[in-house]
């Protein structure tokens, strides 16, 4: 044994409890009084190795390496900047403006950490901690347990623009011990604060997660009105131009991830839509913000624009964006006040604009065409024999026709969608473990899997798999050449509507309503959806539009429900007193 | 040897979260408000593990359609994905893998037209090395895939490697499966031994090349004796392998040691029953000439396993020379037996016994034994076997059948029956005797009297 002096270490001797540390041949340190060698072993240090001299100079607690994997110092909720970095530059180039970057979901996120005590603060929640454990003076003897030389909270300083100024740490010497048994499963992680995050149970802190790395897209893009629904964000997401699964590949290559973090950053389901929506309202009213711009009529957000963007993508025709307007006008969700979120007000609740925008064009659907599986048919007929008789006319929309192309185009879209989620694969390139113990075991495995895959990917078909998509707000192209994908919206609502002194209505002067009797309980849906109940056409149509938005049928349903519920508010409370009356006549 | 399912992974945070909560539960009787939300981020955790578990799942699916339909491609493309489930963080999930990765796999990797030996081999040899328990199984398998190939030693040196496979207290548990491993090494050191047999056959005794093949001959079944002989002692059905290692005991005169295997194969109550075995010991003893009671006592086993084996003719007419009449009332048993099955109905041997033998049982004043046997076959023979419809049938293809059924009939069901009224119309040159006898037997023994 080499006799060389290790004053680095200040920890006691867990035989004699001295602090008189040598270091052994093979670099591991032993008490000079009692001859007890540790499994700690002196770290090499190598600043030469760090690539990035930025981060470097921002971060001096870089320089510490851990035995396990060696890397960086850095706590979760820089992960997750890391992250929302990732998404943002991913929005940025689909056209998003950088103020969004820079300006909002900066302020977002520095909001954020602030609220939840995290940097930004007085009293930092890793300070207190730390305090408060020096106090205990618990010496322990894992590798774990030492955190000396933490200086600086790396915050921050991804956002490169913005000035980093991190909260110095008022770091202590002494240990702090935050686990007990180094290397099992769960009580380790690569970040330094993973275990404790994991534990941390606040009340009244919403805690990150990486589908809420989404609602701060969210947010940000709600902030500054761009034209991104929170349904084109997710399919961004599920086709892949925005990261969001397997985001911790692209973390620095120093920054080591495993054991707790594990939990906290590998992600192996799609976002859903309401998940992300309550998050968004729940992330909101936790960051106190103010009311957000008003949604006006020249946003792309508003119901007119946005059932216009619809009734083009499913194919019907212009002219139906008239009634849509006088739906919008009647039921007055087309006001600002109604439209623009304001996470303060009483009872936080946003709209949900792409699914409204749809339930109005569903409702539309039904004034002209009931969708009660008959006067839709008959009046196809009418349609389909004055199309024929007057073929250089200006064609009348024949709801047959529009349901046979739609039908088609939506089962090929949905079966590829199908077969693309089936053969998706998961798996990181960088596996994730969750102790030094699983390590090999883990990249092992990951490399039988590799090698297998490579074997099978020469036995698949050659023909190339479908490039990468294009980000488009659109799923569909519609056009007149391709008899397979009619382009409808063009035609007519002639020979469904009919002049009535000055103005149009409809032929049609029956409707029903999709929901009868809302749920009063404190269940928190207001109404169910039981396919079976409703009519083919009805179910067609809110199949449609929901894979379209890629929500659930019964979400979309409610939608629906409640655009009813505005328009027909005099019917519902007669209906309070009358119940059981199927039909109503329309009021108009 | 790497293994993967060994190192058992710690658990996994659902279940970590479902032990905690129901300690709560099972504490008392009260109520924590916080319990709920506790419970529903127990439930939106499961739900993050949903989308990859229904990806595996759907992909699995589809992959099984695809093989259904012959589209190898596409089986190879979902394969590609659903590799990854080796990878699942759900170790019940991740353990079950590798097999079905490992059948559907080969099979894609059998018949896919872009596939080779070569790439079956690698794919097999990183099958075997995923898990301890799958190592003999697919090493197995893996051998004979390769004899269907015609790769004989490829095979052999296979199952080499299988043998010599240790792996602690797993290889104890395995011992089946070794023992299959070796003998179907056996198997395929019988086959050269049998090879060598045929080429030693065609030379001289003379020559000075049969001394050296017949050394060589016995090299080779001392070593195949000795992996066979292991795996025919555990209870199974081993018939290849009994049938070649008795026959090399029997090449090197061991009778005593055959018959005992035999014996052993087809008597051992530990044993599923096994017709082959039987049949197998009947044929030794034929040929050691054994005494007939001897040959019946083992047929009489196969006639309550399978009554409408080939073997059974001659179970008649072994029973036939007996002096014994308990075993001439066997054999009527066994006529009628083999008539039972539906695959039997037009066997024209056994309508003359039957004929044959009703008659004379008659004649001997047995009327009780057919009556016994005839009592659970009176609702269903007539439809059966005496339709109108096989009347017309079988005096069309086979005019000798027709008549000795019609014997029968006529014997068991009188003279009015369906079957011997349209055979005793008919009118034929040649059979004229044969029918005139035929009715008269008929009148005399028929068992309904009109």
């Amino acid at each position: 044994m080499d006799l060389e002096e290790a004053k680095e270490l200040k920890e006691r001797c867990t035989q004699c409890a001295a602090v008189s540390w040598g270091v052994t041949d093979e670099g591991k340190y032993y008490c000079t009084s009692c001859h007890n060698v540790t499994e700690r072993s002196k770290e090499v240090v190598d600043t030469a190795a760090i690539p990035n001299t930025k981060i470097q100079a921002i971060s001096r607690g870089l320089k510490r390496k851990r035995k396990l994997e060696k890397g960086w110092d850095w706590y979760v909720c820089e992960g997750f900047q890391l992250i929302l970095c990732q998404q943002v530059e991913a929005l940025k180039t689909l056209g998003v403006g950088p103020e969004l970057k820079n300006d909002v979901l900066h302020s977002f996120w520095k909001r954020y950490l602030q609220k939840s005590k995290q940097a930004y603060c007085k009293n930092p929640i890793r300070t207190r901690r730390r305090k408060t454990t020096a106090l205990e003076d618990t010496p322990s003897h894992s590798d774990w347990d030492s955190e000396p030389e933490l200086i600086s909270d790396f915050i921050c300083s991804s956002f490169a623009e913005s000035e980093a100024e991190s909260q110095p740490d008022l770091h202590t010497q002494k240990p702090f011990p935050i686990i007990k048994a180094p290397n099992s499963a769960y009580t380790c992680s690569g970040s330094l604060d993973g275990v404790e995050y994991s534990q941390r149970k606040e009340k009244g802190i919403v805690k990150m997660t990486v589908p809420r790395t989404l609602a701060f897209c969210y947010l940000s893009l709600l902030w500054q009105r761009e034209a991104i629904t929170l349904s084109d964000l997710l399919r961004f997401v599920e086709e892949g131009h925005i990261p969001y699964i397997n985001t911790f590949e692209h973390f620095p290559e120093e920054m080591k991830l495993y054991g707790r973090d594990k939990l906290i950053f590998a992600i192996e389901s799609w976002p859903i839509y309401e998940d992300i929506y309550k998050n968004t309202i729940e992330l909101a009213t936790f960051l106190d913000l103010p009311r957000f711009p008003d949604i006006t009529k020249d946003c792309y957000l508003h119901p007119d624009i946005l059932c216009m963007k619809y009734l083009m993508e499913v194919n019907l025709p212009d002219e139906m964006h008239n009634l849509t307007c006088q739906v919008v006008k009647m039921t007055g969700i087309g006001e600002a006040d109604f439209l623009t979120f304001d996470p303060i007000a009483k009872k936080a609740k946003t709209v949900k604009y792409d699914v409204q925008a749809i339930a109005i064009i569903i409702v539309v659907l039904k004034l002209l065409f009931l969708l009660n599986d008959n006067l839709e048919w008959s009046l196809s007929d009418i349609a389909e024999k004055y199309n024929e008789k007057n073929k250089k006319d200006k064609p009348w929309f024949d709801f047959r026709k529009w349901y046979q192309v739609m039908k088609k185009s939506i089962d090929e879209k949905k079966q590829k969608w199908e077969e693309a989620r089936a053969k998706y694969l998961w798996k990181s390139e960088k596996p994730l473990y969750l102790s030094s113990y699983n390590r090999p075991v883990v990249y092992k495995r990951r490399e039988v899997v590799v090698n297998l895959q490579k074997q099978f990917s020469t036995l698949i078909d050659s023909t190339p798999v479908a490039e990468k998509q294009n980000p488009s707000s659109f799923q569909f192209n519609w056009t007149e050449e391709n008899p397979n994908r009619t382009c409808f919206h063009g035609h007519s609502l002639q020979g469904i509507l009919k002049k009535k002194g000055q103005s149009l209505t409809t032929m049609n002067s029956l409707y029903w309503l999709s929901t009868q009797k809302f749920c009063k309980s404190h269940c928190k849906h207001v109404t169910t959806y039981e396919e079976s109940y409703f009519s083919q056409s009805y179910q067609f149509v809110i199949s449609l539009f929901s894979f379209l938005l890629r929500i659930k049928t019964s979400s979309l349903h409610e939608e629906v429900s409640l655009i009813e519920k505005r328009i027909f508010k005099a019917k519902y409370n007669q209906s309070k007193k009358k119940p059981s009356k199927k039909k109503i006549r329309k009021v108009k | 040897m790497t293994d993967m399912s060994d190192f058992s992974e710690l658990m996994r945070p659902s279940t970590e979260g479902d032990r905690m909560e129901t300690c709560v539960l099972s504490g008392t009787g009260m109520h924590f408000p916080w319990l709920q939300k506790y419970l529903n981020s127990v439930l939106t955790e499961r739900k993050k593990e949903k989308a990859f578990a229904q990806t595996t799942t759907e992909c699995l699916s589809l992959m099984q359609q695809a093989l259904l339909k012959h589209q190898w491609q596409q089986a190879a493309g979902y394969m590609h994905s659903y590799l990854q489930v080796l990878e699942d963080w759900d170790v019940i999930k991740r353990q079950a893998a590798p097999e079905i990765i490992w059948k559907l796999g080969s099979e894609i990797l059998f018949y896919h037209p872009k596939s080779s030996v070569e790439t079956f081999n690698t794919f097999a040899d990183r099958m075997k090395n995923i898990g301890v328990m799958n190592y003999l199984k697919i090493s197995l398998q893996h051998a004979l895939y390769l004899l269907h190939h015609g790769m004989l030693e490829d095979a052999s040196r296979n199952l080499h490697q299988a043998e010599t496979w240790r792996y602690g207290d797993k290889s104890s548990s395995q011992e089946v499966l070794i023992n299959l491993v070796q003998a179907y090494k056996g198997l395929l050191q019988y086959y050269t031994w049998s090879k060598k047999k045929m080429e030693l056959s065609q030379l001289d005794e003379e020559d000075y090349a049969y001394n050296t093949a017949s050394q060589s001959m016995l090299n080779h079944s001392w070593k195949t004796s000795i992996n066979l002989c292991a795996l025919i002692q555990i209870p199974g059905v081993w018939d290849p392998f009994v049938k070649s290692y008795v026959e090399m005991l029997d090449f090197y005169g061991d009778r005593d040691g055959a018959r005992e295997v035999l014996t052993n194969y087809a008597y051992d109550d530990k044993f599923p029953s096994n017709p082959n075995a039987h049949v197998y010991l009947y044929n030794f003893l034929k040929k050691e000439k054994a005494p007939r009671e001897k040959l019946i006592s083992v047929l009489k086993i196969l006639y309550q396993i399978v009554p409408s084996h080939k073997l059974m003719f001659e179970f008649y007419r072994l029973l036939r020379k007996s002096e014994k009449e308990e075993d001439q009332k066997l054999g009527l048993e066994v006529l009628f037996g083999v008539l039972d099955f539906a695959g039997c109905t037009r066997n024209i041997t056994a309508w003359k016994y039957l004929a044959k033998h009703l008659r004379q049982t008659l004649a001997g004043n047995r009327l009780a034994w057919i009556q016994e046997l005839w009592d659970s076959r009176k609702n269903w023979w007539p439809n059966f076997h005496f339709s109108f419809f096989w009347a017309k049938s079988d005096w069309k293809e086979e005019k000798t059948l027709a008549c000795e059924k019609a014997l029968v009939a006529g014997i068991l069901l009188g003279k009015g029956c369906r079957y011997f009224r349209y055979i005793s119309k008919q009118d034929h040159q040649v059979l004229k005797k044969k029918m005139k006898r035929m009715k008269k037997s008929v009148k005399k023994f028929s068992i309904v009297k009109p």
